[in-house]
């Protein structure tokens, strides 16, 4: 394999050697390098011992608009109750917790809680059905699962009795309905625990963040992150979203999902702002509002959100002001040049993109705040992480591009805190993503004669619709387990607002025929089982489906018919 | 169209867009997404098959009246009302 100093490179390094960055980022939390490092001790405790208690963290607002605040006090004892709470439980260091529920106060404490007593924590997108979370929790073992009185009895009732590990339910009443059969109830609960400091001893290099993320192939894999990965939230909140100690910050990504989890919690809490959180679903004219009323100072959202306010037009945005708006970043899918020029018409700021992936746990590329972005452009490295253009070779390392312009795929350097430790239960799939001292993140990316880098597509068949990936055989599976289907293609189908949506092709069973009954069963079955998220949105009846010689489904295939593109080659098929 | 006709025809463009609903069990005066699987891009979907089929282009600013199944109803119906 070539080296790989970036003095050889055409990219631009990086203004300091990634340990001196590091360095500096453990000096920032007071962490000597070795030793005890509690994520959510930093992120709460530290403030408050450092006489920062009464500063607000959380703001939220409710679904009728409705605000609640809570201090970095009041989060570190509520946090402390929780842990108490899961330790009378008899959950240990290591054990996975698991979160599925909205964006409401009591889910911050549960992360805050189960982090400071060496659990880890596992969050579920809040819009997932039944079999995303069953087997989720099956694969990680979960022993715990915080939810909503609401949500139980759709989304882990009918599969609680295929998870045994599964011990306990904690339920949020959030209908005041009263409690509910083998469940536990979070107030009665937490007023049992102990106010006493729950920490238990963990070091950087422990288990604290399980995220599921989806493959081409096989179930989701469980990325897992340790403690440690707080010295890269902490140092990119500062140097990638600008953020300062005592602003107002608003991410607008659910902690399902990783942004969430690392820049909707941890990173604001421990650079010390106080973060608004919107308790309700998307809704333009209320974020507008938000953004104007609360004094929003910066802010971190996505495309799909950025594209739907757009589609609203002008008149929204008539006679507001922003003057408290500072920085604007987004994430989740690359931002188009429109939606760039966009922010610059109607905030008087550039929008900058940063790319990350659940496995790299943090903000890996971006715009810097010092520099007008490109629009289009994902912008580079942040100090401390090196990127390269590689192309693999079959049984060698792969060849590292360096011509500008050239696709390849983007490969980082290892090394940085909060890359992913493991795909629980699969080290074969975890090794595959490396080769050597380089992680290979399946993006294809080119990077011009200025260093910066573009997105162009991904490696593989995984579909990215409002952000989030979604794997095809995870829907395709659910699918196939209808009694009249054979067998199911799933594509991404480029779609203006989300990116892309979900379109499946299902071959029936050679007894049953087609019909627009049949279409709305199978899309309530899809839709039952996996949620709105994740469910198709279009169904199409296919005679056949194209496979490879070794009986893959050839999704790309049906993608470029579905598109009107040529089918290129096609002499792997059947 | 009088209010129970256009309660009949929002409960069909929801039972479309998403078959498992058992739209007897919606509560009209609770919140609809609180009670029903509907996301973000489900809900932009609901408003567009509301615009083809009613005819009514419901513009964002109004998005804060449609909560519940009570209150798209009236809007609807005022909506229609003023041509």
């Amino acid at each position: 394999m070539s080296t790989h100093s970036s003095g050889d490179s055409p990219v631009k390094a990086p203004g300091l050697p990634a340990d001196q960055v590091w360095a500096e980022a453990a000096q920032a939390l007071g962490y000597a390098g070795a030793g005890a490092f509690n994520m959510a001790a930093l992120v709460v405790d530290r403030h408050v011992a450092a006489g920062r208690g009464e500063h607000v963290a959380f703001r939220f607002i409710g679904e009728s608009g409705e605000r609640r605040e809570i201090t970095y006090r009041q989060l570190a004892a509520e946090s402390d109750r929780f842990g108490n709470a899961l330790k009378a439980l008899g959950v240990a260091k290591g054990d996975s917790v698991f979160l599925l529920c909205g964006r409401r106060c009591e889910l911050y404490v549960a992360v805050l809680g189960a982090l400071k007593i060496g659990a880890v924590v596992a969050p579920l997108f809040p819009a997932f059905g039944p079999e995303p979370v069953r087997n989720r929790v099956a694969q990680a073992g979960g022993k715990v699962l915080v939810t909503t009185r609401s949500a139980y009895p759709r989304k882990a009732q009918p599969i609680r009795a295929e998870l045994p590990t599964l011990q306990h339910v904690v339920l949020i009443d959030d209908l005041d309905a009263g409690p509910l059969a083998e469940t536990l109830d979070w107030a009665a609960l937490m007023a049992a625990a102990s106010t006493a400091p729950a920490l238990v001893p963990t070091t950087a290099d422990d288990p604290a963040l399980l995220h599921f993320t989806s493959g081409t192939t096989g179930t989701p894999k469980g990325a897992l992150h340790v403690h440690g990965a707080l010295l890269m939230h902490d140092a990119t909140a500062r140097r990638a979203l600008d953020l300062r100690p005592g602003d107002v910050f608003w991410c607008t990504a659910d902690p399902g999902w990783v942004t969430g989890m690392s820049y909707g919690i941890l990173a604001p809490l421990s650079v010390g702002v106080t973060s608004l959180i919107d308790e309700a679903e998307f809704d333009a004219l209320r974020w507008v509002s938000l953004l104007e009323n609360e004094g929003v100072q910066v802010w971190y959202t996505a495309p799909t959100a950025l594209r739907m306010l757009m589609k609203a037009g002008p008149g929204l945005f008539a006679g507001r002001r922003f003057p408290a708006l500072r920085f604007i970043a987004s994430v989740g899918e690359p931002l188009n040049a429109e939606a760039v020029i966009w922010g610059r018409q109607t905030f008087g700021l550039s929008i900058r993109d940063t790319w990350w992936q659940t496995e790299t746990g943090g903000i890996m590329i971006t715009n810097a705040a010092a520099e007008a972005p490109k629009p289009g452009a994902m912008g580079r490295p942040v100090p401390g992480v090196a990127a390269h253009v590689v192309r693999r070779v079959a049984g060698e390392p792969p060849e590292v591009i360096e011509t500008p312009d050239t696709v390849g795929e983007l490969a980082l350097e290892t090394g940085w805190p909060s890359m992913f430790r493991a795909y629980l239960g699969q080290p074969e799939r975890y090794r595959q993503c490396f080769a050597g001292n380089l992680y290979l993140s399946g993006d294809l990316v080119r990077r011009d004669a200025d260093g910066d880098y573009w997105f162009v597509g991904r490696s593989d068949d995984v579909i990215k619709s409002a952000g989030h990936l979604i794997g095809p055989f995870e829907v395709e599976r659910v699918l196939m387990a209808h009694p009249g289907v054979a067998e199911a293609g799933v594509i991404g189908k480029p779609d203006p607002v989300a990116g892309e949506t979900i379109k499946a092709f299902v071959m029936l069973k050679r007894d049953v025929a087609p019909s627009e009954a049949l279409r709305a069963e199978l899309l309530a079955h899809a839709r039952k089982r996996l949620g709105p998220a994740v469910a198709p949105r279009e169904i199409a009846f296919a005679e056949t489906l194209p496979h490879t010689r070794s009986g893959k489904i050839m999704r790309r295939l049906l993608k470029a018919r579905e598109l009107g593109l040529p089918e290129g080659d096609n002499s792997a098929l059947e | 169209m009088d209010q129970e006709q256009l309660r009949t025809a929002l409960l069909a463009i929801i039972k479309t867009l998403a078959p498992e609903t058992d739209t007897a069990q919606i509560v009209g005066s609770l919140p609809l997404r609180k009670q029903i699987d509907l996301d973000s891009m489900d809900w932009l979907n609901v408003l567009a098959a509301i615009h083809e089929g009613l005819g009514v282009d419901i513009p964002e600013t109004d998005y804060g009246h449609l909560a519940t199944l009570d209150s798209l109803v009236a809007y609807l119906a005022g909506r229609l009302a003023k041509g």
